[in-house]
């Protein structure tokens, strides 16, 4: 069994001619946190999804376990899947079910657990994301916040290896972005699960995260541990990481030259 | 909305369905008790049916004894086989005549059938021997013309 | 010339789009028929389905029913008494009902309430990544919500085209008999004996099964592609109906020729 629980080797993924993903190479180490990082548009998500077997790479392959990814028929996708849990940008939970009822929906389409355990087993992934008194509220009464770790709870309802997290942060204020931060370092290890997080948030990513990869122009740009990379002389992660406004990145779009639409 | 109220809701509302399709079927249809009922098939030849057509009701002094059950074409003798449905109730005997009348001026078309006066009745398989066809507009106006024709004369 | 030529080219790619389209929705269609068995296995799920397009359909199909029947009676007496023949009143409200407004008024005003409701539903689930979660916690979507929400709407069509003829006889009745004053026993018998339960009763329930089978799939499929946005979600919507009423109305005459020619 090898260390890594998910490689990616040679990854080209694209839409019709023009390609997203120019080579991209990547490992997960079993245990670990590691996040992905990179400007909007740069594919990252679209890894995740490449993971989870949502959509097929064009050329290069994705290994998770072992097995790989896109030469499974769909009974073969659906058991990796049911090792991972994946945090959706804004939660996706079931909005005619109530938080009791989603985070009970895995185990109730995949387990034939008893009621009584299922309900002892839902409050207490509820629990450890501090919500087990909002058991029978409905998605619409919480808060962007509470949506997010009522979602989590869903996502490791059953134990799984591992744990995707697509922008957790996003717009959150900073105490429900403290809490995520410390549920993900605190949940991955309590797990031994590998957790993956897509991300552009800096500072609260480089607290916790053992590995980084930055994705840029299609591959992978610069990758190393937060110390290493908040040391490195490249100019693109330099500019990512002191949010510097210009550089590699350019501020000023594509235009002609000021002569021409001023008609100086 | 807890499972018990919905399933009582849409139970109703199956049974509100169901009870609209009854009601369809016997008080604005003819689905009556005629058609379920048990029946023998016999069968009879006409010249012309005119617009006969299966499904069309088959009368004793004007009510309903059965039903047209199918017509085809005898390539051999030429002339149409008409086989009824006869409600297994009703028996006739075997000198019955079988015409072929039109409900009102321009209605649909019926068979009619007139009792003899034979002791043995009509059974599964036999033949009514006594049939009269329809009238045919045509031949009736060009029997007209002809006898105002000969009148003339 | 180049506006002539720019006017096929626009229609020449919107045939092929929508003939895309039309293969989008034959494949979700032949994708449902193989997911069913979860439907049929967790019979709670289609049930939950026909409470929210039947039952909440119930008010808007008998209030409209009866409305028709009573302007089928009024407009029916109206010509009918000109030729003397104003007993037969009973026989063109029911047959009219029966064979034709049942089924095709049902069915437009379900794919106006049930269809839309489906197709903004399903459309918002795909925009909020519900669906998403769903296949990546490795249970089928289409098995879950699209499948049940199909059958449902198959089942619950004939029911409410049923109880749509029915209720609007009952309003041709009101109007016709109490209200005009025509006979009611010629009312009632004249119509029985016209109205014939294989061909005409059989036939109309034979045209809401089929006009519940394509305006489900229709509200389905335009939730299912409409673009993940709240613009995409409502032209979404207003293409189930429109697409959904040509449909009813083209496959009427299909079925009526087909039922007519015998």
């Amino acid at each position: 069994m090898s260390n890594n629980i998910i490689s990616i080797k040679d990854l080209r993924f694209g839409y019709g001619d023009h390609l997203l993903h120019k080579g991209i190479d990547m490992e997960f180490p079993r245990g670990k946190v590691s996040a992905i990082m990179g400007g909007s548009g740069s594919g990252k998500t679209t890894i995740l999804r490449l993971i989870g077997g949502q959509l097929k790479p064009t050329s290069g392959q994705v290994e998770v376990d072992g097995t790989i990814v896109h030469k499974q028929n769909r009974d073969g996708i659906y058991r990796l899947r049911r090792k991972m849990g994946m945090l959706f940008q804004h939660g996706a939970l079931f909005s005619d079910l109530s938080v009791f009822e989603n985070v009970a929906f895995p185990m109730r389409e995949h387990t034939n657990l008893p009621e009584n355990i299922i309900k002892d087993l839902v409050l207490l992934k509820l629990n450890a994301v501090g919500l087990r008194g909002a058991a029978y509220l409905m998605p619409p009464e919480l808060s962007g916040g509470m949506a997010r770790r009522v979602a989590l709870a869903r996502a490791i309802a059953l134990d799984p290896d591992i744990i995707m997290y697509d922008e957790p942060f996003a717009g959150l204020d900073p105490i429900s972005m403290a809490v995520i931060c410390d549920l993900i370092r605190s949940l991955n290890d309590a797990l031994g699960a590998t957790s993956i997080i897509v991300t552009h948030d800096v500072a609260e990513t480089f607290s916790f995260a053992d590995y980084i990869y930055f994705v840029a122009e299609g591959v992978v740009a610069a990758e190393g541990s937060p110390k290493q990379l908040m040391a490195s002389k490249l100019p693109f992660v330099k500019q990512f990481i002191h949010a510097e406004k210009d550089g590699p990145v350019p501020f000023h779009y594509n235009a002609p030259s000021m002569k021409e639409d001023f008609a100086l | 909305m807890d499972k018990i109220k919905l399933d009582a809701w849409v139970g109703i509302f199956v049974a509100i369905g169901v009870i609209s399709l009854l009601g369809l079927a016997m008080k604005v249809g003819n689905l009556t008790s005629n058609d379920i009922r048990e029946t023998y098939t016999v069968t009879a030849n006409f010249e012309n049916i005119g617009g006969l057509k299966p499904r069309a009701p088959v009368k004793g002094a004007g009510v309903v004894v059965g039903r047209v059950n199918s017509i085809v074409f005898d390539t051999e003798a030429y002339h149409a086989v008409v086989s009824i449905d006869i409600d297994k109730r009703y028996v006739f005997p075997k000198d019955t005549f079988a015409n072929i009348y039109t409900a009102g001026l321009l209605g649909e078309q019926y068979i009619g059938l007139e009792a003899g006066g034979e002791e043995k009745n009509l059974e599964q398989g036999d033949r009514i021997t006594q049939t009269q066809d329809a009238v045919v507009l045509e031949k009736l106006i060009s029997q007209f013309l002809y006898s105002k024709a000969s009148e003339e004369e | 010339m180049k506006i002539l030529l720019k006017f096929f080219e626009k229609i020449g790619r919107s045939f092929s789009s929508r003939t895309l389209r039309l293969g989008a929705a034959t494949r979700l269609f032949f994708l449902i028929l193989i997911y069913s068995a979860d439907s049929f296995k967790r019979i709670h799920l289609t049930i939950r389905e026909i409470y929210f397009t039947g039952v909440m359909s119930l008010v808007i199909i008998i209030v409209s029913a009866f409305f028709v029947g009573m302007v089928l009676g009024l407009q029916g007496y109206y010509t009918l008494q000109k030729y003397g023949s104003s007993e037969a009143i009973g026989v063109l409200v029911a047959l009219s009902l029966v064979r034709e407004l049942g089924p095709v008024v049902t069915a437009l005003l379900f794919a106006g309430r049930a269809g839309t409701a489906i197709t903004a539903e399903i459309g918002l689930m795909k925009a909020t990544e519900q669906l998403s979660a769903m296949e990546m916690m490795a249970v089928s979507p289409i098995a879950r919500i699209i499948a049940p929400r199909f059958w449902a709407g198959v089942i619950t069509m004939p029911i409410l085209a049923s109880i749509f003829s029915m209720v609007g006889v009952l309003g041709g009745y009101v109007v016709a008999v109490p209200i005009i004053g025509v006979d009611e026993g010629a009312f009632w018998s004249q119509m029985q004996a016209n109205v014939d339960f294989r061909f005409d009763i059989v036939n109309g329930l034979i045209k809401s099964v089929v006009f519940g089978i394509a305006c489900t799939i229709i509200a389905l499929f335009e939730g299912f592609d409409a673009p993940p946005t709240a613009e995409g979600v409502s032209r979404a919507t207003t293409r189930t109906v429109v697409t959904s009423s040509l449909a009813i109305l083209a496959l009427d005459f299909v079925l009526t020729s087909f039922m007519i020619s015998g």
